[in-house]
């Protein structure tokens, strides 16, 4: 079967339920994506299905067949990080990092499908997500001032 | 032991037609819609060596349209495509609001009407609004098809009275003949997100000449083994005026249709008291 991963057309030859989050690591070499409570608890292996925000550890590869999957690897690279990924830097919006990828990709999907940037609106966006150590302020935080950040550059 | 997916095998219809057929010829096969309650068990084992009949294919049972009488929606439609639709925000709030306090925005993406109806946990948060919508499930299979209030789907904790073969294919809302004076969704948990409902409430009062109750519908979740309407308080409630002395004994009456249990979430008289609370301010226009 044939899906799209980060913009590419990947293939899948291995068994049909394989859940996503195993084949995106296992076989697509893509580690960014972790599994925190495997039962769709946590949020920390959100990953975008067609822009959706949606658990990966509970989601048979066989579900995604055509579909377009991004993971956190989409979102920039060292020396090129997105906003998003600025502001978690300079908020502090990360500490053990576990919780990160999951958080990082269910705010880009909210900033992407139009969500408000209202402290209360993030929070409701981010609450399948846990975190255990940073505490959610310093990630609701991050997640304000990458939006703020990118109505400043479409105002230019 | 943790689910082993070399173990299980995969049906993959493409269209309604082919998935009733497929699962006509192989009804021990499980349906699968969005898997958010599925999968958890799959993971840690509970389910391997079995075959899959793999919904999310069959594309025509996710719509939700409107007919002149009623809402009809696909058995595969998300809760994240019920809370933001506006035929559903306009005619049936309740079940929008249900919809988006179930799990967070990365279940509503994958979860389904269909799926939950047929998981038919004793805490489905969808339920008590499709009860007091009076809802009707539309089923399909090889024999054909067959309608069900949703007041008859329940049989019990994860039971439903569907046959062999049988698949969700819509659930269908009629409209509302008058817009209800006073309406209500309320669920009770440890957080506002991803909690499993203590108790879950909906409610609709619609008030005639002089205050006059004409209709009134209540139902909770998570307080029974499935859920349940209070038919008792709601005959006792319906041609009289809401005076202290009916709303006391509308409390009164909830007890012989609901049974609450001592479990991880809650107790008992916890469940009772706070679910007594919300009927109670709902029948005094209160706003909880």
């Amino acid at each position: 079967m044939k899906l799209k991963v980060n913009g590419k057309t990947r293939t899948f030859s291995g068994s049909p339920f394989k859940r996503l989050i195993e084949a995106l690591r296992e076989d697509f070499g893509l580690t960014g994506t972790k599994e925190g409570c495997g039962e769709g608890e946590c949020g920390a292996c959100t990953v975008l299905v067609d822009g959706e925000a949606v658990n990966s550890c509970l989601i048979p590869i066989c579900q995604v067949e055509g579909r377009s999957i991004q993971t956190v690897e989409s979102l920039g690279e060292p020396g090129k990080l997105s906003a998003l990924q600025e502001a978690f830097m300079a908020r502090g919006g990360a500490q053990c990092g576990i919780c990160t990828p999951g958080m990082l990709m269910t705010a880009y999907a909210w900033i992407k499908g139009g969500g408000s940037s209202d402290r209360a609106a993030i929070r409701e966006c981010l609450a399948g997500n846990l975190c255990r150590c940073t505490g959610y302020q310093h990630i609701v935080d991050s997640v304000a001032q990458a939006m703020k950040g990118s109505k400043k550059e479409k105002r230019k | 032991m943790r689910g082993a997916p070399e173990t299980m095998t995969v049906l993959r219809p493409k269209s309604a037609k082919e998935a009733v057929s497929l699962y006509a010829q192989d009804t021990g096969a499980m349906p699968l819609a969005g898997g958010t309650d599925f999968m958890v068990l799959w993971n840690i084992g509970l389910f391997n060596n079995r075959k899959i009949l793999d919904l999310s294919g069959v594309r025509d049972w996710r719509k939700i349209s409107a007919t002149r009488t009623s809402v009809v929606i696909g058995a595969l439609a998300t809760h994240a495509e019920i809370r933001r639709h506006p035929l559903i925000l306009k005619e049936f709030p309740l079940l929008a609001e249900a919809c988006a306090t179930i799990g967070a925005a990365q279940i509503q993406n994958r979860g389904t009407l269909g799926g939950n109806i047929a998981n038919a946990s004793p805490a489905g948060d969808t339920f008590p609004p499709l009860l007091v919508y009076e809802a009707v499930v539309h089923l399909v299979s090889a024999r054909g098809k067959r309608e069900l209030p949703i007041s008859e789907v329940f049989a019990g904790v994860k039971r439903t009275t569907l046959l062999k073969g049988e698949l969700i294919e819509s659930v269908e809302l009629p409209s509302l003949g008058k817009r209800p004076t006073r309406q209500i969704f309320r669920k009770v948990g440890m957080r506002l997100a991803q909690a499993i409902s203590k108790t879950a409430a909906a409610g609709l009062l619609t008030l005639g000449k002089g205050g006059v109750v004409e209709d009134f519908r209540f139902s909770f979740g998570s307080i029974a083994q499935t859920a349940v309407r209070l038919t008792e308080a709601e005959s006792l409630v319906v041609g009289k005026k809401l005076a202290p002395s009916v709303i006391d004994e509308a409390c009164r009456l909830m007890e012989r249709n609901v049974s609450p249990i001592d479990d991880i979430r809650s107790t008992r008289e916890y469940r009772l008291e706070v679910s007594r609370n919300i009927l109670r301010r709902f029948l005094e226009g209160n706003r909880t």
